[in-house]
């Protein structure tokens, strides 16, 4: 029955990008639409003295225009979906994120006013008249630096602008007491740098009010249209949600930076009440690189131990997390339990310590980015092995298989259980990485570096990772500090005619849900894929949902489908014996058709439907009609793992990097769609990458973002990468009926430290023994560290 | 101040008046409502807006429109005929060189007209015609891939 399943479909959601036929945001026009610009804080840190809009209102084609001062006191702002507490049990600092500043601005990009006009053009020119009289105060950027004695604070009641400190693992006496045996003990102190999401797709929102039947409707470029209808009617604007509308259409690109609530999106929506007219906001880029929430930015100092064969005995690790001025919506669980609960690794680490302290800076909101504290922790544990390595002359893959967690299948042997809170679902470790070596020819290549003597260094980096997705039971996250269950929902609705309709509260931006969802939903009914249409991104369509982040979509979206077309299943079998004149039990279903079993007698899967909504002959008790609902909610996180291999060429003249070559084996479960697959590991490769040579913000000393266009900021172009080797093993989750673990976020976690490490290696077998090159390693850096 | 212009996009011709200052991206999505060419920055540097004006590909947001008035433009809404999708259409269904498909309008015109120029890229070459268009889904494996794709598919085609 797998007709469809492990086959690489063409995506079926492709003829309408490939055509130009694509619905975004900022395609959509409707009637008597008006446009708005939002005028922004120049400044990091100021007071507002006063705003005069009176010239600005006068021009002609302006709506209206609104300041802080025009949003009731009630709407306080936009909220975080999660709490953390602080080590001492006092809730963590969470000041409010007002959709529009009253008094003070807190970092480059706040927005001060909103201008609604007949065109953006107008809008924005309108904003040029505004006229703002700021007193300019001292602002702080770093997250280390933040929480220091006499650092400017971002909010008055916030002490050492620390919104909480944080504690997990084996107490810090038994941690160090097991560092104080090792025979070696690696150091390092980094960071991880600030990124920008950049999905090429700018956040847009459009706000529409309906008198005629009092309902909102707001479009817009997110991964969770139920979610942010949730936060927006239930904290933000206080309207009952069955009053409004939110549609996720086609939408650019998400990695993590549309799964928030934004403060535009309530914007558009309050007002477009307020000036009877819908209003259309479309960021600029340039905005975008100012508000939306960037990813990573942690400095973490590290310790690992080793005994004399090189088992690791210890870790400890202190990290500054930085959240930006405010809380955007997942924020406090990126560094906590995203990062920390993930310091475990592949690695059978007797004795682990992670010490978080998170800080507000003057600085846009950082929240989740593709991998969100995965990719940090992996590039903790994977920087620092290799580095261990490197000092203690050990081979960088045999240390790491000297230390793999054994396999165990999650059935037969029990998942594993971490000392950072977590139970591993089902692990095979050693067969990625030698799948990886084989693939790059680890013999032959060490040969070749010894061999180099062109002006060129040749090093080589690995990285293996694990990290945890298919976010999740909704009970352990509760516990964890969720404000939100984090389950999926599905309906299956199959017409009489026996074609199929799915709606599922995962949302798609690239991931090809269309697919992938109609090839499980396909071969597990037996009927042809065109016969099945996957529907999401409307709440009005889809009954509710939790939208698609952490690699759940089909760990988690496509198991509540699963549930629900079983659900169909088990019913046709009762319309079907009624039919046949047997008992359900004598049934087989196969090839779209119920036969009773030993014999020819059959009937067709949309005979079987029709008889649903025409129930003339019919089980008597049986209620008419074939649509079923289910809610999803996991037992467990699943846990893919890989193994990531870098070489890299150091012009020894400029110390220009070159990336020759990137192979990734990637165990993410079962697989549905491998040319899918394949597509998200690249993409997510690319993104490491990125992070390792190319991208990174720089903030300077007044918290001005000095690199935010795409003329400053570097991001990764088509020449500055090669066409990577990928391949898989199959280690099937034992959790959920699809087998099924997830792979977004995977290249983006694996990728960063391999690079590095690449980098790290090829200058000690040069000569250079530096322990770290700041990210991203840009020639001048990589130049420097060899001077 | 008001302008009077003349364009032909994909084998139609407008009149109309335009602001001197409109770009031709914003002609084409808000006068002509031919929404599959996309904005994705304010510095021309991402490409998700490329089209092409007398047989070359442009960044229609480093353009004004008064600039197109008589040329011939193509946008992605142009590039299949007669219901026919282009062979780099099908390359990048063929070879998954989209996910969002956000940035896939300005790939396709680009790579059109690196294939018009040059018929038998190299990979290198590819990845350095697609220099000026950013795509942060793919990683660029697959649409590499799917030039290489439309090529062939246009070679045998001519040959």
């Amino acid at each position: 029955m797998t007709k469809y399943i492990g086959k690489s479909v063409k995506r079926l959601e492709d003829k309408r990008f490939i055509t130009g036929q694509g619905k975004y945001t900022d395609d959509i026009k409707l009637v008597n639409m008006a446009h708005a610009y939002i005028l922004r804080s120049p400044y990091a840190h100021a007071t507002i003295n006063s705003i005069d809009t009176s010239e600005a209102k006068a021009m002609e084609g302006v709506v209206a225009i609104y300041t802080g001062a025009d949003i009731p006191e009630a709407i306080a702002g936009v909220p975080c979906g999660w709490q953390v507490n602080f080590k001492n049990g006092d809730i963590m600092k969470e000041p409010p994120h007002p959709l529009l500043v009253r008094k003070k601005v807190r970092h480059v990009g706040d927005g001060v006013a909103i201008v609604i006009a007949d065109s953006k053009a107008i809008a924005k020119d309108a904003s040029e008249l505004i006229d703002i009289d700021y007193d300019i105060h001292d602002a702080v950027t770093d997250p280390k630096a933040a929480a220091q004695a006499g650092a400017p604070l971002v909010h008055a009641d916030v002490p050492s602008n620390t919104c909480f400190d944080w504690e997990l693992g084996n107490p810090k006496e038994e941690v160090s007491a097991a560092m104080a045996s090792a025979a070696h003990v690696t150091e390092l102190e980094f960071a991880n740098q600030r990124v920008v999401p950049n999905a090429i797709e700018p956040r847009s929102a459009i706000g529409h009010y309906d008198t005629a039947h009092d309902r909102y409707t707001l479009y817009t470029s997110t991964q969770n249209p139920h979610l942010t209808r949730l936060l927006m009617c239930a904290f933000v604007l206080g309207i009952p949600e069955h009053k409004v509308r939110v549609v996720g259409p086609d939408v650019g690109g998400g990695f993590g930076s549309k799964i928030f609530h934004y403060t535009e999106e309530a914007l558009v929506t309050f007002f477009s009440k307020i000036v009877g007219r819908p209003i259309k906001w479309t960021a600029d880029r340039s905005e975008a690189f100012l508000t939306d929430a960037h990813g990573r930015d942690h400095v973490t100092h590290a310790k690992m131990g080793f005994d004399a064969d090189g088992k690791i005995v210890a870790l400890q690790a202190y990290t500054y997390a930085n959240m930006g001025a405010y809380l955007s919506t997942f924020a406090p669980a990126v560094p906590t339990y995203l990062h920390g609960t993930l310091l475990q690794g592949l690695y059978t680490t007797p004795k682990i310590n992670v010490d978080v302290t998170a800080t507000f800076t003057h600085t846009n909101a950082v929240d989740a980015y593709r991998g969100a504290g995965r990719p940090e922790a992996t590039y903790l544990l994977e920087r620092i092995i290799d580095l261990a390595a490197l000092e203690m002359d050990m081979d960088p893959a045999e240390l790491r298989l000297k230390n793999f967690i054994e396999p165990f299948d999650g059935v037969e042997q029990e998942g594993y259980v971490t000392q950072v809170a977590l139970q591993y679902d089902s692990g095979n470790y050693a067969p990625v990485l030698n799948r990886a070596l084989e693939m790059v020819g680890y013999e032959a290549f060490r040969k070749e570096q010894a061999a180099q003597s062109n002006g060129k260094l040749l090093g080589i980096g690995f990285s293996t990772y694990i990290e945890a997705c298919g976010i999740a039971p909704s009970a352990v996250v509760g516990a964890l500090g969720a404000r939100a269950g984090l389950f999926e929902s599905a309906q299956v609705t199959v017409q009489p005619t026996g074609k199929v309709s799915v709606y599922t509260g995962s949302h798609s931006h690239g991931q090809g849900h269309e697919t992938t969802f109609a090839q499980v939903v396909a071969d597990r009914m037996g009927i042809a894929i065109e016969d099945v249409e996957i529907i999401h991104g409307d709440s009005d369509r889809v009954a509710f949902g939790m939208g698609t982040y952490g690699s759940r979509s089909l760990a988690v979206g496509g198991s509540a489908i699963v549930k629900s077309v079983d659900k169909v299943l088990e019913k046709g079998a009762k319309i079907a014996a009624h039919l046949l004149e047997a008992s359900p039990d004598d049934l087989d279903y196969a090839d779209g058709k119920w036969t009773v079993r030993g014999t020819d007698k059959s009937v067709a899967f949309g005979d079987v439907s029709l008889t649903a909504y025409v129930p003339h002959n019919y089980p008597e008790g049986l209620e008419p009609g074939m649509d079923f609902s289910s809610f999803y909610d996991p037992t467990n996180f699943t846990y893919p793992f890989g193994a990531h291999v870098a070489i890299v060429e150091i012009d020894k003249e400029t110390g220009a990097v070159k990336l020759k070559r990137f192979i990734a084996v990637d165990d993410v479960g079962n697989v549905i769609n491998p040319m899918i697959v394949d597509g998200q590991i690249h993409g997510g490769l690319a993104q490491g990458i990125g992070q390792a040579l190319h991208e990174g913000t720089v903030y300077d000393e007044s918290g001005q973002l000095i690199n935010g266009s795409y003329m400053d900021y570097c991001m990764p172009r088509a020449d500055d990468l090669p066409s990577f080797e990928v391949d898989r093993t199959v280690t099937p989750c034992p959790h959920n009926p699809l087998g099924v673990k997830g792979a977004g976020e995977a290249g983006c976690i694996g990728s960063t430290p391999a690079v590095v490490n690449a980098v790290i290696d090829a200058l000690w077998k040069g000569g250079f023994k530096v322990k770290d090159v700041p990210m991203p390693m840009t020639p001048e850096r990589v130049w420097t560290a060899m001077q | 101040m008001a302008n009077n212009i003349s364009i032909t996009v994909n084998g139609k011709t407008h009149t109309g008046e335009v602001e001197a200052r409109t770009l031709l991206v914003d002609y084409l999505r808000e006068h002509l409502s031919l929404t599959g060419t996309h904005i994705g920055c304010d510095t021309s540097s991402c490409g998700a807006c490329t089209v092409h004006v007398d047989g070359k590909a442009v960044k229609s947001c480093t353009m004004l429109a008064v600039q197109a008035d008589g040329c011939e433009v193509t946008t992605v809404e142009g590039l299949s005929t007669n219901g026919s999708l282009h062979p780099i259409q099908e390359g990048f269904r063929e070879e998954h060189g989209l996910q969002c498909g956000f940035c896939t309008p300005g790939m396709m015109m680009t790579a059109t007209d690196l294939l018009k120029r040059n018929p038998n890229p190299t990979e290198h070459e590819i990845r350095e015609a697609l220099e000026g268009n950013f795509c942060r889904c793919t990683g660029y494996h697959n649409i590499v891939k799917s030039i290489q794709h439309a090529a062939n598919k246009m070679n045998e085609a001519t040959a």
